[in-house]
C-alpha cells in the first residue's frame, strides 16, 4: 500500500513538473528542458489516459484526462491532436479542478415558500414539465423559452431544438453564442452563403503575416497565440496587432496599431480604398468569383423593445464600390480613426503585396460591435480584393469563444431562426427538419421569434412566462442586467436554471437542475476550424446530477413526445448525433463519423470520403466546388461571393461632457467567461481574484487615482465598483476604461448597454459611454 | 501534503545563482530550461504551514525575479 502511494505522490510530482513545462512552453515557444515533457510521465503507472477536447475555449484543444480509481487526478496537452500538439493553456491545465469545489450543485432544487429544498432529481423534472405543458396550455406554445449555450454538447443542442421547434411548435429558441459568434454568423452568411472559416489552424504554419483585428488571443486563444509565436521565431513570420487597448498580445506581436472605438469600419475601408488605388487588385480573382452588393444604412441600435430590422441587398458594379471608397481615402480615416495615414497605408501594404501570406483573425472586438456584421463584411472584402483566400496560410478567420459556439450553436443551430440544416424561413429545411424529427412539417413555425437580448426583454414585459437555461450565466453575461436581473425575478416568469454551479442566474430560479460537467457525461463539440470532437464520459458526477441532454429528454418525455424522443440513457449521445449526422449529409458539411471520432483527436467538415476538407471553397482541396473553377463559393446559387459597401457609422453612445469615457469590457486569461467554473479553481482564483479598473496612466494623473483604489463606474443604465488598475494586465488607450467582466462580485453588464447589431442581433460590450469617481 | 510547481524567472544573468539557491532548499526540486532565462521548481512538502515556509524560503533569494504558480496537487493525508 505504501509503495503504491509513493509511486502515486511520485507520479504527481512528475506531473506538477509536466504541467510548468507545458505551461513555459505556452510563453515560450522553442522552449527546451533538461527532461522532457513525456519523459517525466511515469512509465506503467495505473492511470488511465482519456481524450477529449477541452471545456473551456473555442480553440478546442485536445486534452488527456488522467482517471485514477474512477477519479480524474491529471489532465495533460494530447500530443495527437493537431490543435494544439500537446500544449495547453493555464485553463485547460487545471480545469478538472473545478469539480472539487464544495458548492457543486449536487441534487436539484425546488424553490418552496422561498427557500430552496433538495428535491428526487425525478420529481423535479415532474415539477418542470407540468409547468411547461400548462404555461403553453395556458398562454400558448411562444409563452415558452429555451435559452442555451455555445458550451453545451452537440447532443445537447439538438435534443433542446428538436424539443422546442420539433415538438412544442415554437421558436423560442436562443443561445448565449448570440452574445459572441451572430456577427460572425451573419458576415459569413452575407458574404458566402455558407458559415464558419473556410481555412484552418494549420494556415497559422503558412502564413507570413498575422492580423488581428480586436483580439487579445495571447489572453482569449493561448495555444494559438504560442504557435503563431512560434512560426514568428522560427520563420519571421509578422503579428500585427489592431486594437483599441495594449495588451500581452500587443507586446508579443511586430507591430501594434491603436485605433479609435467604432472606426474599425472606416481603416477597413480605407485598406481597401488603398488596394485600389494602388492596383493591388487580384483582376482575375475578382471578375470570376466576386459581386458587388450594397445594403441599407443607418440601420439603427435596436434599443428599443420590438426593435424590428431587415437588410435589403442591391447589386452595385465595381465602379460604384469604388466610388464610395474615395470617402475612405488614408486622409481622411485619420482624421478621426487616430490611425496614422502610414499605417493606414503600412496595413494596406501588407494585403496588397501578392508575394505575402496573410491571416486575419477577430473574436469579440469585431463581433460585439453595433455594425458587427458590417466589420465582418469589411474584413472579407480585403481578403476578396485580393484573392487572398481559402489557402494554406491566406484567409479571413473567425475565431470563436465558446467551445462548441460552432459544433451547437451554429451548426446545430441553437438561434431562434436556425435549424440543424438552414433556417426556419426556408420551406425546404423545414421539410427536412420535420422528415429527420417525424414531426408534421407544419408544426414547425417558419417565423424566428425571440434573439437573446429580446427574449429576456420579453421575460422582463411578462410575454414570456417560463424560461429553462442551460449551460450559461446570462444574469452576468447579458448586456444591462440591471434590466433583465429583476425581469427574472418577477412572479410572471418561472426559471428554470440547469447548471453545475450556483450562479446569480440560478439565484433567481424556481427550479436548479444539477447538470453533469463536462467530463462525466459523453459529448461532441465544433471548435472554430469545423473540427468536431467526441469523448466518452470519464467519470461519474455526483449525487443525481444528470447529463443536460438526458434532462431534456426526460421532459420531453413527461410532456407526451416519448416518440420523437426514442434515446437510450447509456447510449444518447450516439444516437442523437448519428441521427443528427443526417442533416449535414452530402460533401458540403458531411460529418464524420463517430466511429472516426472516437478514434482520433476530432475532424474537420466537411468529411468526405474519409478526409477532412482543410480548405473549403478551393478545388483543390475541397470536393464539394463542382464549377470547374479554381474557387468555388458554392454557398451562393451563382458560386460567387459578395464584397459589401458598407460605410462608417458612429457608435450609439459616446462618450460626452457627462460620461467622458469609453467603456470596453472583456476577458482575462485566467477565467473562463462569468467565472462559475474557473473562480472555483484555486489556482485560477488566486491568480486573478477580482476584476478591476483599467485606465491610462495620464487619466489615472489626471483624476489622481491610485493603483487598488475603489472606483465607481457609471453610465446612464447603473454603476460598480471596482479597483483601480494602472499599468498592469493592460493599457486602454486615453479616454477609456477597460473592465473585465467574470466577477459575480463586480456586475459590469449592470453598466453596458444593449444595443446590438440590427442584423446580426449581437449585442456590442465594448462600446458606451461611462464616467469615474472615487468610490 | 501539498505538491506544486512553478516557473522561476530569474533576475538578469542570474539563472545559474539562482538555480543554485534553489538547490540548496528542502522539499524543492529545480528543472531548469536550457535555452530560456527561466526554471521549473517543485516543491513537496507535509502540510500547508510546510508549503508556505517553502514558498517564502524561495521568494527571499534575492536573484529571483518572479514566481508563478502553475500547478497544485493535495495528496491524501496517509500518503
Ligand atoms: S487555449 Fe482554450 S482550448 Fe486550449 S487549453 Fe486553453 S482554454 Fe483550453
Amino acid at each position: 500500500m505504501q509503495n503504491s502511494l509513493t509511486n502515486r505522490r511520485n507520479f504527481i510530482k512528475k506531473m506538477a513538473a509536466a504541467a510548468a513545462m507545458t505551461a513555459a512552453a505556452t510563453m515560450f515557444p522553442g522552449i527546451i528542458f533538461a527532461s522532457e515533457q513525456e519523459a517525466n510521465l511515469p512509465k506503467g503507472g495505473n492511470l488511465d489516459w482519456k481524450k477529449g477536447p477541452c471545456r473551456f475555449c473555442g480553440v478546442g484543444c485536445g486534452i488527456l484526462v488522467g482517471v485514477d480509481q474512477g477519479k480524474a487526478v491529471a489532465v495533460k496537452g494530447d500530443p495527437n491532436s493537431s490543435v494544439n500538439k500537446g500544449l495547453l493553456c493555464v485553463k485547460g491545465y487545471h480545469q478538472i479542478m473545478c469539480t472539487q469545489a464544495k458548492d457543486r450543485l449536487t441534487h436539484a432544487l425546488v424553490k418552496k415558500n422561498g427557500k430552496y429544498v433538495q428535491t428526487p432529481i425525478n420529481e423535479a423534472l415532474d415539477i418542470v414539465a407540468n409547468k411547461m405543458k400548462e404555461t403553453i396550455e395556458k398562454h400558448g406554445k411562444d409563452s415558452v423559452a429555451m435559452y442555451t449555450s455555445g458550451q453545451s454538447t452537440i447532443p445537447e443542442g439538438y435534443v433542446a431544438s428538436k424539443l422546442m421547434k420539433g415538438a412544442i411548435g415554437t421558436n423560442n429558441l436562443d443561445c448565449n453564442a448570440r452574445l459572441c459568434m451572430a456577427s460572425a454568423v451573419a458576415g459569413f452568411l452575407t458574404s458566402f452563403g455558407a458559415d464558419e472559416p473556410m481555412g484552418c489552424y494549420d494556415d497559422i504554419d503558412h502564413a507570413d503575416y498575422f492580423i488581428t483585428w480586436g483580439n487579445n488571443m495571447a489572453e482569449m486563444h493561448p495555444v494559438l497565440f504560442s504557435r503563431m509565436l512560434e512560426q514568428k521565431n522560427r520563420r519571421g513570420a509578422k503579428i500585427i496587432d489592431f486594437a483599441t487597448r495594449t495588451t500581452r498580445s500587443s507586446t508579443a506581436s511586430n507591430k501594434s496599431i491603436l485605433f479609435e472605438p467604432q472606426t474599425d469600419l472606416a481603416v477597413a475601408n480605407a485598406i481597401c480604398y488603398e488596394i485600389i488605388n494602388n492596383g493591388w487588385v487580384n483582376k482575375s480573382f475578382v471578375e470570376n468569383h466576386v459581386n458587388f452588393n450594397k445594403g441599407l444604412t443607418n440601420m439603427g441600435y435596436g434599443l428599443e423593445d420590438k426593435f424590428k430590422f431587415k437588410d435589403k441587398p442591391t447589386k452595385i458594379d465595381f465602379e460604384a464600390y469604388k466610388k464610395f471608397l474615395e470617402d475612405y481615402t488614408p486622409e481622411k480615416v485619420a482624421k478621426y480613426s487616430k490611425v496614422s495615414v502610414k499605417d493606414i497605408k503600412y496595413l494596406a501594404a501588407i494585403y496588397g503585396d501578392p508575394n505575402k501570406k496573410v491571416v486575419s483573425y477577430w473574436c469579440m472586438g469585431m463581433n460585439q460591435h453595433t455594425r458587427g456584421t458590417w466589420m465582418n463584411n469589411l474584413v472579407y472584402n480585403i481578403h476578396l480584393l485580393t484573392g487572398k483566400i481559402s489557402q494554406p496560410g491566406n484567409g479571413p478567420f473567425s475565431l470563436t469563444g465558446q467551445p462548441s459556439a460552432c459544433g451547437t450553436a451554429r451548426e446545430v443551430g441553437t438561434f431562434t431562426h436556425k435549424l440543424p440544416k438552414g433556417v426556419v424561413m426556408n420551406e425546404k429545411h423545414r421539410r427536412l427538419a420535420a422528415k429527420i424529427w417525424k414531426v408534421p412539417y407544419e408544426r414547425i413555425p417558419s417565423k424566428p421569434t425571440y434573439h437573446a437580448t429580446e427574449m429576456f426583454r420579453a421575460v422582463d414585459r411578462g410575454d414570456i412566462k417560463f424560461i429553462w437555461t442551460q449551460v450559461t450565466n446570462p444574469l452576468v453575461s447579458l448586456p444591462k442586467t440591471g434590466r433583465y436581473r429583476p425581469a427574472m425575478e418577477k412572479e410572471s416568469c418561472f426559471v428554470v436554471v440547469s447548471d453545475v454551479f450556483p450562479t446569480p442566474t440560478s439565484d433567481v430560479a424556481d427550479v436548479i437542475l444539477p447538470a453533469s460537467w463536462h467530463i462525466e457525461k459523453s459529448g461532441l463539440y465544433g471548435n472554430s476550424e469545423r473540427r468536431t470532437q467526441h469523448w466518452d464520459k470519464m467519470v461519474e458526477g455526483p449525487g443525481e446530477t444528470t447529463p443536460d441532454a438526458w434532462m431534456t429528454i426526460e421532459i420531453a418525455k413527461r410532456m407526451g413526445y416519448g416518440d420523437l424522443f426514442p434515446y437510450s440513457e447509456e447510449n444518447h449521445v450516439e444516437e442523437i448525433y448519428n441521427e443528427y449526422r443526417q442533416f449535414h449529409e452530402g460533401a458540403k458539411h458531411g460529418m464524420a463519423p463517430l466511429e472516426v471520432l472516437k478514434k482520433e483527436s476530432g475532424a474537420i467538415w466537411p468529411y468526405v470520403n474519409g478526409k477532412s476538407t482543410q480548405w473549403r471553397f478551393n478545388a483543390k482541396y475541397d470536393p464539394a466546388c463542382s464549377n470547374d473553377k479554381d474557387f468555388h463559393f458554392y454557398g451562393k446559387p451563382d458560386g460567387k461571393a459578395v464584397i459589401w459597401q458598407r460605410p462608417y457609422e458612429p457608435a450609439p453612445e459616446v462618450p460626452d461632457a457627462e460620461y467622458p469615457f469609453w467603456l470596453n469590457t472583456g476577458r482575462v486569461i485566467e477565467h473562463w467567461h462569468t467565472g462559475s467554473m474557473t473562480r472555483r479553481i484555486p489556482v485560477l482564483h488566486k491568480a486573478m481574484p477580482e476584476a478591476y479598473v483599467e485606465f491610462h496612466p495620464d487619466d489615472a494623473n489626471s483624476l489622481g487615482i491610485r493603483n487598488g483604489e475603489k472606483i465607481k463606474v457609471s453610465s446612464r443604465r447603473g454603476s460598480c465598483v471596482l479597483p483601480a488598475s494602472i499599468n498592469q494586465r493592460g493599457l486602454p488607450t486615453k479616454g477609456q476604461v477597460f473592465v473585465p467582466f467574470f466577477d459575480e462580485n463586480m456586475l459590469i453588464n449592470d453598466v453596458t448597454l444593449d444595443a446590438f447589431c440590427p442584423i446580426s442581433k449581437e449585442p456590442d460590450y465594448k462600446k458606451c459611454a461611462v464616467k469615474v469617481e472615487k468610490a | 501534503m501539498p505538491i506544486k510547481s512553478y516557473l522561476a524567472h530569474p533576475q538578469e544573468g542570474k539563472k545559474e545563482a539562482l538555480m543554485e539557491a534553489l538547490s540548496k532548499i528542502d522539499h524543492c526540486d529545480v528543472i531548469p530550461a536550457e535555452n530560456k532565462e527561466l526554471l521549473i521548481v517543485v516543491t513537496d512538502t507535509e502540510s500547508k504551514t510546510d508549503d508556505e515556509k517553502v514558498k517564502e524560503s524561495i521568494e527571499a533569494i534575492k536573484y529571483l525575479k518572479l514566481l508563478a504558480l502553475v500547478s497544485g496537487f493535495n495528496t491524501p493525508k496517509n500518503n
